[in-house]
């Protein structure tokens, strides 16, 4: 119930700020343009593909690269959005608001993650409204479209945790946005290091978000991934928990 | 005991901000907090309200353990910071219903509940009003709003006159009162006049340290005058005044003017007798005056001696 209260007030906090309104307005803006290119580039190469066997099909050669599209963009967008989540809070000095309240610490942190993840969950349906306006045309494959975005979901989930944890980290909200692009950008390139098929190597693979990433586009979920995503995310959620209540132990 | 702490202490690093603090409040009591800056009065507030958890000792809220039952203990709790806790990009309405819903009140509770603390604070003009828009004593207004919006049983202010102007102060110091008479309430102060005529209790912290913790009533006592000002256009023979009852001694303090200061018992007070003497003789009578010691003379006594000891040792 808190939880929820704290998640209500954060949202509406964002959207009347007009950051999330501009957050929404760009990355839609950038992904229209990039589905419309590749819709452009499926009707130029259908006529060659149509006799091949086993060809691509529309979902593969549209959808899936318009979520791989959009979790690059969101990488680099949500940062911002996250930043302000606690640290604004501590520069505020309106942490103290919660804290004299009957609010625990884990109500506090699940609200401020549900708030992110709420508006990541709407541009993620902002963004799946455009593979499904190709629907009046032409049948697409919805079990890959699911796969997708679930994929995109679970990745920002991922992002929000870990936007949430540097925000509680930080003090200023800059720091905040700087270091989780950091952590985010190394946690998608870190299987690119040379060890690969060496045990190191194996253990970087694992860690990569993109790896996971893109199996999930594939449309092949499995426990592995998503069990990836999952525990990243409650980790970071744990560790948020964990540091907020550090703010009350010792200064 | 709505509030009782004992034996608190808070460490930052190896600087003791709270040493052995102990202080028990009960329903109708305003104590008043007073020490110079980095006394450690903010420390020991946020200690109270659960924002710091301290490093020995224990606090109970209406004998829940605030330590091992927080939530239970924080709905008994109302808390003003130095820095009011306020969202500037929400209205006033907004603002308070937010506040209430954290202290789980829904619907027509809720709705009660807000227009109470906003009729007591005088908020009802500026409820559809931006935060951030407001001046700052309407601000400090609704951080007391949301102080007392849950009607908690223990109201703690931080400061709560600090930045408004002598009308705001007065109202809020009303504001106060009335709340002392169903709450408890602990208020810190720079301002000693403030404290003495709000509080119930006065506890003065030096040093992280509760220097002095006495009602105000036994403070008044203390500082009941026991000197006497006067000042005549003549010189006085100072022989007609030394032998009345109770004057121990007269001191001549100015030189130029015939001014002096007349030590007596606590018990008597000559300074009718002396009246009629002063006018009997024709020795002009400018000025008679009770000399009161304020709490600001006991407050700096207390607060210069730690400094003077420390220097001594040092």
């Amino acid at each position: 119930m808190n939880t929820l209260t704290i998640a209500a007030r954060e949202l509406r906090s964002l959207f009347l700020s007009p950051l999330a309104w501009s957050i929404l307005g760009v990355v839609q803006l950038l992904l229209g343009f990039m589905f419309l290119t590749q819709v452009e580039y499926f009707q130029m190469i259908q006529p060659r593909i149509a006799a091949m066997p086993d060809s691509p099909g529309v979902t593969d050669i549209i959808v899936t690269p318009l979520y791989g599209n959009a979790a690059v963009i969101l990488l680099l967008v949500s940062p911002l959005l996250t930043m302000r989540l606690v640290s604004e809070e501590r520069r505020n000095r309106t942490l103290s608001l919660l804290f004299s309240a009957p609010v625990s610490m884990t109500e506090i942190i699940l609200g401020k993650f549900l708030a992110a993840f709420f508006f990541m969950a709407i541009v993620t349906a902002m963004i799946t409204f455009m593979p499904l306006s190709l629907l009046a045309g032409t049948s697409l494959d919805l079990g890959k479209l699911t796969a997708c975005v679930i994929a995109l979901l679970l990745l920002l989930g991922a992002f929000s945790a870990i936007g949430l944890y540097m925000s509680t980290l930080a003090t200023q909200p800059v720091v905040a946005a700087i270091s989780t692009f950091g952590v985010l950008l190394l946690l998608w390139i870190i299987d690119w290091s040379g060890t690969i098929g060496t045990g190191s190597g194996e253990a970087l693979e694992y860690l990569s978000m993109l790896r996971h990433f893109e199996s999930l586009l594939k449309g092949m979920v499995t426990s592995t991934d998503l069990i990836y995503f999952l525990l990243v995310t409650v980790t970071f959620i744990v560790l948020s928990i964990r540091r907020l209540d550090y703010d009350r132990l010792q200064k | 005991m709505l509030i009782e702490a004992e034996q608190l202490y808070r460490f930052y690093g190896n600087h003791c901000a709270v040493e052995n603090l102990s202080l028990s409040l009960d329903k109708g009591e305003i104590l008043g907090f007073l020490g110079p800056n980095g006394a450690g009065k903010t420390t020991t507030m946020q200690m109270l309200c659960g924002n710091l958890a301290p490093s020995a000792g224990q606090i109970r809220i209406h004998s829940i353990d605030l330590l091992e039952n927080p939530k239970q203990a924080k709905r008994h709790l109302g808390y003003l910071p130095e820095t009011p806790p306020l969202y500037r990009e929400l209205t006033v309405n907004e603002y308070l219903s937010y506040c209430g819903q954290l202290h789980g009140l829904k619907g027509k509770s809720l709705a009660q509940a807000l227009e109470g603390a906003k009729e007591r604070c005088g908020l009802q003009a500026v409820c559809n009003r931006l935060i951030g828009n407001l001046s700052k004593g309407y601000q400090q207004r609704v951080g007391i709003a949301q102080a007392i919006l849950h009607s908690p049983d223990v109201v703690v202010l931080d400061e709560p006159t600090v930045g408004l102007d002598p009308n705001q102060i007065r109202e809020i110091r009303k504001l106060i009162q009335e709340l002392g008479q169903e709450h408890a309430v602990l208020l810190s102060s720079h301002i000693l006049p403030e404290v003495q005529a709000l509080c119930s209790r006065v506890m003065i912290i030096h040093q992280g340290k509760v220097a002095l913790n006495e009602s105000t009533d036994t403070l008044e006592q203390h500082v009941r005058a026991s000197s006497l000002i006067l000042e005549t256009r003549w010189p006085v023979e100072l022989e007609c005044l030394t032998h009345l009852d109770g004057v121990q001694s007269i001191k001549q303090i100015s030189e130029i003017r015939h001014r002096y200061r007349i030590f007596h018992d606590k018990e008597t007070n000559p300074a009718e007798k002396i009246a009629s003497i002063v006018v009997a003789k024709r020795w002009g009578l400018l000025e008679l005056t009770p000399v009161r010691q304020s709490i600001e003379q006991i407050f700096v006594e207390i607060t210069q001696q730690g400094k003077e000891t420390a220097e001594a040792e040092a």
